[in-house]
């Protein structure tokens, strides 16, 4: 039945859509695909780029629901691709030899290899990455160094992060805990979920909101509603830009380090299109446009060239090599930890 | 005699129109009266007036002695059948006729046998659990009208209550109606545009026109001696001439018409000699072929068409310059004879027409 | 006859093809994903264990019943609000002001439900308008913050929802006789009597299908209490998002869509026997 299901949508869709000129689906982050580059692209190779924001979950849920297909390259973080791949079957394996491998750092791309791992085949290639911090007002808030500050009941009121899986990683840290030594170990895991669940729950008079759109939270920082906030570098930075005071700070505790890429989900309709996106995007030139534009770094190898010196500047302060040393990347996320962590997500959202 | 309601120049203006204008009248205990008008005469506003939904320009309302200006409709001792009578689809036979008890906070058991007892006075006992819409468009009235009773106002105000209804039963609600009035003895003052109706059921009739009160008077007034040429129109058939005064005393006028017909009638007012005057006759003051011509007004007409409506049969007859005349046709026996486009005489006593100097 | 029986079919094959498609054939699908589950092996088996959760786990069923209590309350107040509102629009407007209120009232309706969110909060929050202008006049000497609280998503329901209300609710108050009002004042009555005897039971099928349109809108609403009610307002639709997004659990998030199917129907069921109303005479 859902295949007929599926089949009548599809009819419907085909039907709709009779657009002729060939176009790449894109499934993506804000951000990651600037208007700039589409035209470029367009204008290079004659594809039509459509683009469908997205995040993580939204990305797994949507790919899931037409089983891999509606899209011919989607941008999920790298340790939420493996698990998935398993149980799903979202993404077609990457042929890497379609790839210019000399646009990408060696030591990220084999990473990301060995973290899309499934069955002797890999998955992903790398695009940008990032890390979650803090981003801290240090005219209202100085000396900020710790994920503890967004329990710290000296900050009632001024405190914002998101209620999502990462901030129970770094509730984590802050505890004391190692949570990725613990991914394989469920037991410990929940009982580790216990105690963030209830010192979130108790921190609650604490939190000013839970942010779910960063535009949003960037507002409130910038309005001086918010002093500290669980949130991206590159966020930090754009704010940054604007007010000196405030910036992003590498917690003590390491900040949390993750890897967007690129994978082809199963059933692409335009894969050469997709390759072709990716080799575009890793190009130095284009790559240290987004840097530019947006602050994440790339994994393109000789970006920095064409990134502008701010946002280097931004790097070379808030990462010196100790703290990057001390960056908590992401391993591949198990796949029972989701649902554990979203009944516990629930939990606290529900608690008065 | 107490009178139960007494209204003092009551004035009602809406922007420049002035819907009542100047009314003054008094209506004595347990008295039926009457305000007769067309539609848009002002009667309605009057009556809203007295009950409380329209607060007066001017002017004062008195019940039982007592000035209603200021008082809301819920606290006056007054209350009003409406138009469409106003039931309450919502609730049933007993609840409508409760309603009003139970804002006054009478205990349960003396509502439900007031309910009983005025139920049973207008003729529906054991309708009380009946829903509104299962009941004849009569019935509907009396449940109206005993809604209002049950409340023992000191004035019934009843805004054309009859007039939703078809004319058989209409015929018979007026007698019901009447009927009712002399059985409680409540004070009523009951408009209507329906002639009829007034002279029927009233002890008292007020004719309205323009605001104004043209008339008082019991119904054989109205007929028989209108004040106005407004009334001698409104009120009944009339048939009107239109003429010139050429001989004039205290007793008599002659009126020469303009079709040329000399006529002598009953003057009212001054007609003086020379002054255009309105001649008006019923039709029932016209004899058809008299058999003693002496001192009656006697001239020709051509029967038209007959109207036949029983007792109250007519003919449609033209003079010779082919102006229409309603003649009454008795059902005797004696004029059977008579068919469209016969020539017939008729004739008429100097008392029955009465003059009105012209109009300006 | 076959004649007129075949255009009957061409107007109405759409109309099935669209309920067929879009709303029965996913709810089937959903209903089966609902009984669906893994078992210890890893293996989907059939099982009620996605609704013996909803019951054994406190969090779920709890937000169920605080969803409900909110959508009630917040259909109470739309109500509240609404009759007097009504009442100005159909009984005391002129004409032309009559179209001129409705219009204003829809008018909110021509931008999105996110746009009007971020509207309010933009009025509301810490350094937003209204408390620019409370600190300008001297009001308070500190912003307060008005957003992320109950009071504040419920208000902004009660926003989102009162047209919904207040459109069944003008359309039975014209059909209400004037006369009516007017007789009950005559016999005595005062204004809260006639609102109680005359006009709310005049007004029961606007406000029965006002009440479950309302209700219906608030318990599935997302948008506004996630962004308006901020961290203590787990709202039942967002547990189901959670289940289809978040954790992946499909056969969990559609149990909990049926649940929250069946158990509002319920509500609503039971409404209608309480109040003695058929379903059939409303929707008339």
């Amino acid at each position: 039945m859902k295949r007929i299901l599926v089949f009548a949508l599809l009819t419907v869709f085909a039907l709709a859509g009779t657009a002729q000129a060939e176009t790449l689906k894109l499934l993506t982050w804000k951000g990651y695909a600037p208007q700039e580059l589409i035209d470029t692209f367009e204008k290079e190779t004659g594809i039509k780029v459509e683009v469908t924001f997205s995040n993580n979950e939204e990305m797994i849920a949507k790919l899931r629901a037409t089983r891999g297909a509606g899209f011919d390259l989607a941008q999920p973080s790298q340790d939420r691709i493996s698990y998935v791949q398993k149980k799903y079957k979202l993404y077609q394996a990457m042929d890497y030899s379609k790839l210019d491998s000399s646009l990408f750092i060696p030591s990220m791309l084999s990473a990301v290899k060995a973290n899309t791992l499934v069955k002797d085949q890999s998955y992903a290639a790398p695009f940008c990455w990032g890390t979650s911090g803090l981003i801290v007002n240090n005219d209202k808030a100085p000396g900020v160094d710790s994920f503890k500050a967004l329990i710290d009941p000296k900050y009632k009121g001024r405190v914002s992060y998101r209620l999502k899986r990462p901030t129970l990683i770094a509730i984590g840290f802050a505890l004391g805990y190692d949570p990725y030594a613990l991914y394989d170990k469920p037991k410990e895991y929940k009982a580790m979920l216990d105690k963030i669940a209830e010192t979130l729950i108790e921190a609650k008079p604490i939190v000013k909101n839970y942010w779910a759109n960063g535009d949003s939270l960037l507002e409130s920082m910038r309005s001086g509603e918010v002093f500290v906030a669980m949130a991206w570098d590159a966020g930090g930075w754009k704010l940054h830009h604007d007010n000196k005071a405030i910036d992003f700070k590498a917690p003590k505790e390491g900040a949390l380090g993750w890897i967007d890429t690129f994978a082809i989900p199963a059933k692409a309709k335009n894969v050469e299109a997709a390759y072709k996106w990716i080799n575009f995007m890793m190009k130095p030139e284009n790559s240290g446009y987004f840097s530019s534009k947006e602050k994440y770094a790339t994994a393109s190898a000789d970006a920095l060239k064409f990134t502008e010196k701010a946002v280097a500047d931004n790097f070379a302060r808030s990462f010196p090599q100790e703290v990057i040393n001390n960056i908590k990347w992401y391993p591949p996320v198990p796949a029972k930890l989701e649902s554990m962590e979203g009944k516990t997500l629930d939990k606290i959202k529900a608690a008065n | 005699m107490i009178n139960d309601l007494s209204i003092t120049d009551m004035v009602k203006r809406f922007g420049d129109f002035t819907a009542v204008d100047g009314v003054s009248f008094d209506v004595p205990a347990g008295s039926f009266f009457s305000i007769l008008g067309p539609s848009g005469c002002g009667k309605t506003t009057l009556l809203r007036m007295i009950a409380g939904f329209e607060e007066p320009t001017s002017g004062d309302i008195e019940i039982r002695g007592g000035s209603m200006l200021g008082v809301p409709p819920n606290k006056r001792p007054v209350n009003l059948v409406f138009q469409h009578l106003a039931l309450f689809p919502m609730m049933n036979v007993a609840e409508n006729i409760a309603f009003g008890l139970k804002r006054r906070g009478v205990d349960v058991p003396t509502i439900t046998k007031k309910t009983e007892t005025i139920l049973e006075r207008v003729g529906l006992p054991g309708y009380g659990t009946k829903q509104i819409n299962q009941l004849s468009g009569g019935q509907k009235q009396r449940v109206a009208i005993a809604r209002c009773l049950v409340l023992e106002p000191s004035v019934l105000l009843l805004d054309e209550p009859l007039g939703a209804l078809d004319l058989k039963l209409r015929e018979q609600m007026k007698v019901e109606l009447k009927k009712l009035q002399a059985k409680v003895g409540t004070t009523f003052v009951y408009i209507t545009h329906d002639q009829s109706e007034a002279l029927v059921m009233s002890d008292r009739v007020a004719v309205m026109n323009k605001g104004r009160f043209e008339q008082v008077g019991i119904p054989q007034e109205l007929y028989g001696k209108p004040a106005t040429p407004f009334v001698a129109q409104f009120v009944g058939d009339n048939n009107k001439w239109s003429g010139k005064v050429v001989e004039s005393d205290l007793e008599k006028v002659r009126i020469e018409t303009d079709e040329g017909y000399s006529f002598l009638t009953k003057p009212h007012g001054a007609c003086s000699c020379g002054e255009r005057a309105d001649l008006f006759l019923r039709p029932e003051a016209m004899l058809i072929e008299p058999k003693d011509r002496s001192g009656l007004n006697v001239f020709e007409v051509s029967v038209k068409s007959i109207l036949f409506d029983g007792a109250n049969s007519h003919l449609l007859t033209t003079t010779r310059e082919d102006n229409e005349l309603i003649v009454s046709l008795p059902q005797n026996h004696r004029f059977d004879h008579i068919e469209p486009g016969d020539d017939i005489a008729v004739g008429w006593h100097p008392d029955s027409g009465i003059c009105f100097g012209a109009e300006e | 006859m076959p004649r007129s029986r075949m255009v009957f079919w061409i107007f109405f094959a759409p109309v099935i093809m669209w309920l067929m498609l879009l709303i029965v054939l996913p709810l089937c699908d959903l209903l089966t994903m609902s009984f669906r589950g893994e078992n210890d092996y890893g293996d989907m088996v059939w099982t009620l264990q996605n609704y013996i959760n909803f019951f054994d786990e406190p969090i779920y069923w709890l937000t169920f019943v605080r969803t409900c209590l909110y959508a009630v309350v917040t259909t109470v107040i739309v109500f509240l609000l609404s009759m007097p509102v009504s009442f100005y629009i159909a009984k005391l407007a002129r004409a032309r002001v009559q179209g001129a209120l409705m219009i204003m009232l829809l008018l909110p309706f021509w931008v999105s439900e996110l746009v009007r969110i971020y509207g309010w909060m933009i009025l509301l929050r810490e350094s937003g308008v209204l408390n620019f202008f409370m600190l300008k006049i001297g009001l308070i000497n500190k912003p307060i913050e008005m957003l992320y609280n109950d009071a504040t998503m419920i208000m902004g329901l009660v926003y989102t929802s009162m047209l919904f209300m207040v459109v069944p609710l003008v359309s039975v108050m014209e059909s209400l006789d004037d006369s009516l009002i007017e007789a009950a004042h005559d016999l005595g009555a005062g204004q809260w009597t006639i609102w109680r005897t005359i006009i709310i039971p005049h007004c029961k099928p606007g406000i029965t299908s006002g009440s479950i349109v309302v209700f219906m809108l608030v318990l599935g609403n997302y948008l506004t209490p996630n962004l308006m009610g901020g961290k203590n307002s787990l709202w039942f639709t967002e547990q189901i998002y959670n289940q289809f997004i978040a954790s992946f659990n499909w056969n969990q998030g559609s149990a909990f869509g049926f649940l929250l199917l069946v158990l509002s129907s319920l509500i609503i069921w039971s409404g209608l026997k309480l109040t003695r109303q058929k379903l059939g005479e409303v929707a008339s």
